[in-house]
Formats: structure tokens, C-alpha cells, sequence
């Protein structure tokens, strides 16, 4: 299953039409996101920034099929997106393991709902943990690992039943800072050789120009794309600086400035 | 416990030794202290009546009870052993319990996976929660006969507390778990399968403490009413003929019960709870 065997005239793998999500409760409708028209090609890193509560998750959870839109339509492949599939993984903003499941069995969790063949999700599981240096700690229980550590098993279980497309939901946000930018380069390079696409939701600014190549601006609730800047670096081999390298390019503080002042951070509280 | 202490001793401080040595003198002032009260408690329950400061009918006393318990043990023609009188609340306890938390589990689940019917039936639940169960007695030795009247106490008294329990564990499960299940595609009963019931186990555990007390509850209660066997019905029928030997035992009998369930329950939590 090629990830785009198009071809030539490049259909989105990811496509939002004019997607507006509206919350329900008795005290009346609360609008979450207005208006989103988005596309994502295939092996594309995108990065979706915006002040918390802007609906930046509800995005997220809509391209998983976990919501549906009150209005406008979701497209994966060029198809509707209906329920959650294969093909997109969702990695939340914590870890969520079960306490009661071992490393290796947390990390077969998705194989296991989707009902596929254990003995290879099992081989599959065991190694991604490897690769991430976790091999020997397959049987351990999550409480004796470290939250870095438990985030690496929270990749290898959204990698371990194969997605074309990765969500990541400010993954790092519930670890220390040097933890963070150790695995941001770490995730980045992972999903970067595997071909993914990637959306990734996030307030960090400088997390965002650091890992994605096109970062999209949302506005304050109800969420609309305010803007939409592609992020290039210039490096003598032409390859995309590491995120932790690329905080020290020259591009980086320009981005940065442009982003923040769209953002309209206000500090408050 | 001894096997860590040794373990953390070879290369310790001696800060941290004489840190130990105070932890180790702590636990054991606590087990001391704890015998040292039933010490206490057993000593004026023999006293107090020998020296007819209270009136020995009354209380009975605790070097009575051995020799009543020999006694008790020979079944007669017209009297069962006490053994058999033990089975038979421990089996009446252990079933309604039992029952309890697999019905109670099961009418949870039906909560969870219906929430309209939570809804609907959650102030009856409590109401019935609420109601003295003891109340019923008589009324289902009518319904249910003899022998089916203790079990139905047993599990009448325990179902509803349990079902609450259970429910209100289910609804403590981490939403966010739930809904990393969900972008799996996971369907409801394999969110209940693989998040809600193993994450509920802490909750079954403490569920199960709080009925298995109240299970031997009903039992106890259900056998004054009715029954010609088991330690309730030991007690009734001592009070009626004023032996308070008979009384004693049988109570003492229970209060031994209630420790190896005790214990027997710490243990499971203990070896359950190593797993997480």
C-alpha cells in the first residue's frame, strides 16, 4: 500500500474543506473551528501552531476520524474519513500507557484493537523498542521507566500498526525541557526516514519551525488558518537541519519573530 | 521486608542503618502494641466476671469458650458441630459476596454501556442503597424459603454498595485512555475489555473488602430468622437457652472468620497490585 501511487498531479494525503466543528451544550453551541481549508501532501511535516483552546486537538481529532464536522468534509487519500483507520496514528500529548500491560504489550495495543496478526505486531513492537534503546526493557512495567522513556513506547505503539499519516498532539509538552529537545530530534529523524506525514500540534513556537517545513497559524477561537509559512533552511548539503541544529540557524529567530507577533500572545492570568 | 533490610545493609551508612534500625523498631512497636491490647481485652473479659464485678452469665469468659468449643465440636443427635454450623456461613458468606461482584460488575458494565439507563435508575440505586436490608429478614424466609432467604440477605445487603462502587470506579477510568483506544478504532467492547475492567481492578479490590464484610452481615442476620444450621442461628439459639458459652464461641468463631478473609483479601491485593 504506497502512500501516493498517483503520482504526477499530487492529490493531498490530507484535506480539511471548509471545516467547521461545533461544540453542543445546554448553555448554548461553542464554535471550536470555522472555516479550515488545509491540505497536506504526502511526506509532508506540518506544523499546526496557536494559543491553547484555539481548537488546535479538535483539528487533530477530526483527521482522525474520532470527530466528525458539524460542517465541510475531511479527506484522507481523497476519501472521506469516517471512523479512525490504519492509516493515521494519533500520538496524544501524554504517554497514557496502561500501568497494568508491559512495555511490549502496551506497544501492541493498536495491532491488537484492530485485530491484526500478533505475532508480527509483536516482532514489529519489539523492533521499534529496540531501535529506540529500549530493548531491554520490554517486560518492564511503565512505572519503572522514565517519561522520556514512555514517550519512545508511545511512538513505537502509534508507528507499530503502520500509519501513512502521524498526528502528534504536543507530544512532548509533559516532559523536561532537555528530555523534549533530545526527542524532538530523535521523532523527527524517525519519521522523516519512515516517510511520514506528519501533522503536528503544538503552542511552541520554536518547536514548531525546529521540526516541520510548513508551519499553519490559527487564530483565537473559534479557529480559522491565519496564515500558512513555509519553513527553509539554508545548509551548505542541502538537507534539512536536525531540529536542535536548526534553533542555531540565522532563519530561526526571523521565524520566529514573524510567528510570534501572529500569534498576538497576550500574557494572561 | 527482613530480606531488603539486609540487602540495603551491606554497604550502608550508618546513617541510614540507624535509620533502619528506628523503621524496624517502629514496625515492631506497632505489632506489640496491637497484641498488647487483645492481651488487655482478653484479661478483663476473664476477670471481670471471675471477680463478680460483672455478672459472669452475662459475658461468659474467655477460658470458658475452649472447653464450649470441644463440646460443640461432637455433633449430637439433636445438634450439628460447630464445624458444620462454620461451613455453612462461610459457604453463605463466600457465595453472596461472590455473587455480588459478579452481578454487581455486570449491572455496572450495563450502566456504563448504557448511559440513559445510569440515568434513569441512579436515584433508586441509591434509595435501595440506603434501605436497611435487614428489614427484608422475614420477609424473604416468606418469599424464598430457608436456606435461599440467608443467601438472598447475603447478597442483597453487598449488590447495591458494590454496584456503586464499581460504576464509580468505571467513571474514574482516565477519559484520555479511553480515547487512545478510540484512535485505534476500538469498538465499545473493547473499550470495556481492554481499558475499563483492567483499569477497575483497584476498585474490585476495594469492593470487595467493603462486601465480604457486609455478605457475612446478611448471612448472620438471614440465620437468626431462619436457619436450624449455621453460627447465627449457634447464637439465637444460645441466647434462648442462656448459655452465654454457646453466644462467645459462636462469636468468636466469627471474629476468626472475618480475620482469614481479611487476610486472605490483603493478600490478592497484595499480589495483584504487584503488577502495577
Amino acid at each position: 500500500m504506497p502512500a501516493s501511487a498517483t503520482g504526477g498531479a499530487v492529490s493531498p494525503k490530507v484535506e480539511l474543506r471548509n471545516v467547521d466543528l461545533r461544540y453542543f451544550g445546554l448553555e448554548g453551541e461553542t464554535e471550536a473551528l470555522k472555516g479550515i481549508s488545509l491540505s497536506v501532501a504526502a511526506g509532508e511535516f506540518v506544523a499546526i501552531i496557536g494559543q491553547s483552546g484555539c481548537g488546535k486537538s479538535t483539528l487533530l481529532s477530526l483527521i482522525s476520524g474520532i470527530l466528525t464536522p458539524t460542517e465541510g468534509r475531511v479527506l484522507v487519500d481523497g476519501k472521506p474519513v469516517t471512523g479512525p483507520t490504519r492509516k493515521v496514528g494519533y500520538m496524544l500529548q501524554q504517554d497514557y500507557l496502561f500501568e497494568w500491560r508491559t512495555i511490549l504489550e502496551n506497544a501492541v495495543l493498536g495491532a491488537e484493537i484492530q485485530g491484526a496478526n500478533m505475532t508480527k505486531a509483536r516482532a514489529r513492537a519489539a523492533a521499534l523498542l529496540t531501535k529506540y534503546g529500549l530493548g531491554q526493557f520490554l517486560h518492564y512495567l511503565p512505572r519503572q521507566l522514565s517519561g522520556g522513556m514512555r514517550q519512545r513506547v508511545a511512538l513505537a505503539r502509534t508507528l507499530c500498526t503502520e500509519p501513512d499519516v502521524v498526528l502528534l498532539d504536543e507530544p512532548f509538552s509533559a516532559l523536561d525541557s532537555q528530555t523534549r529537545l533530545a526527542l524532538a530530534d530523535e521523532v523527527t529523524e524517525i519519521l522523516r526516514r519512515e516517510g511520514k506525514t506528519v501533522i503536528l500540534v503544538t503552542h511552541d513556537i520554536g518547536e514548531a519551525i525546529s521540526m516541520a517545513e510548513r508551519v499553519v497559524v490559527l487564530s483565537r477561537r473559534p479557529g480559522q488558518v491565519k496564515s500558512d509559512h513555509p519553513i527553509r533552511f539554508a545548509t551548505p548539503n542541502g538537507h534539512r537541519p536536525a531540529p536542535f541544529a536548526a534553533r542555531n540557524a540565522p532563519e530561526f529567530n526571523r521565524y520566529f519573530n514573524t510567528l510570534w507577533q501572529e500569534l498576538e500572545v497576550h500574557v494572561e492570568g | 521486608m527482613s530480606k531488603a533490610d539486609s540487602a540495603a545493609v551491606a554497604g550502608a551508612s550508618p546513617q541510614y542503618r540507624e535509620w533502619l534500625r528506628r523503621e524496624r523498631r517502629g514496625r515492631l512497636a506497632v505489632r506489640a502494641t496491637q497484641l498488647a491490647l487483645l492481651l488487655v481485652f482478653l484479661v478483663l473479659w476473664e476477670v471481670l466476671p471471675k471477680a463478680h464485678i460483672v455478672n459472669p452469665t452475662l459475658t461468659s469468659y474467655p477460658s470458658a469458650l475452649w472447653p464450649t468449643f470441644l463440646e460443640l465440636l461432637k455433633a449430637t443427635s439433636r445438634e450439628a458441630s460447630i464445624l458444620t454450623h462454620t461451613g455453612s456461613t462461610v459457604l453463605a458468606t463466600v457465595l453472596g459476596f461472590t455473587a455480588a461482584m459478579v452481578l454487581g460488575t455486570a449491572i455496572a458494565a450495563a450502566l456504563w454501556w448504557w448511559n440513559s439507563l445510569y440515568k434513569v435508575l441512579d436515584p433508586y440505586l441509591v434509595v435501595a442503597n440506603a434501605m436497611p436490608k435487614t428489614a427484608f429478614v422475614p420477609i424473604f424466609y416468606i418469599w424464598l424459603g430457608a436456606t435461599m432467604s440467608i443467601y438472598g440477605m447475603s447478597l442483597a445487603i453487598s449488590l447495591f454498595i458494590t454496584i456503586l462502587m464499581i460504576y464509580s470506579g468505571f467513571q474514574g477510568i482516565d477519559p484520555n485512555k479511553v480515547k487512545l483506544a478510540q484512535t485505534f478504532g476500538a469498538s465499545k467492547g473493547q473499550i470495556l475489555m481492554k481499558v475499563v475492567l483492567p483499569g477497575s481492578v483497584p476498585t474490585f479490590i476495594a469492593a470487595l473488602k467493603v462486601n465480604a464484610g457486609l455478605s457475612l452481615v446478611g448471612v448472620v442476620v438471614g440465620e437468626f430468622q431462619s436457619a436450624s444450621l449455621g453460627l447465627g442461628y449457634l447464637i439465637q439459639y444460645g441466647s434462648q437457652i442462656f448459655k452465654m458459652n454457646i453466644v462467645m464461641t459462636a462469636i468468636t468463631v466469627l471474629a476468626v472468620f472475618s480475620s482469614v478473609m481479611y487476610l486472605a483479601i490483603s493478600w490478592l491485593e497484595a499480589a495483584v497490585m504487584r503488577r502495577r
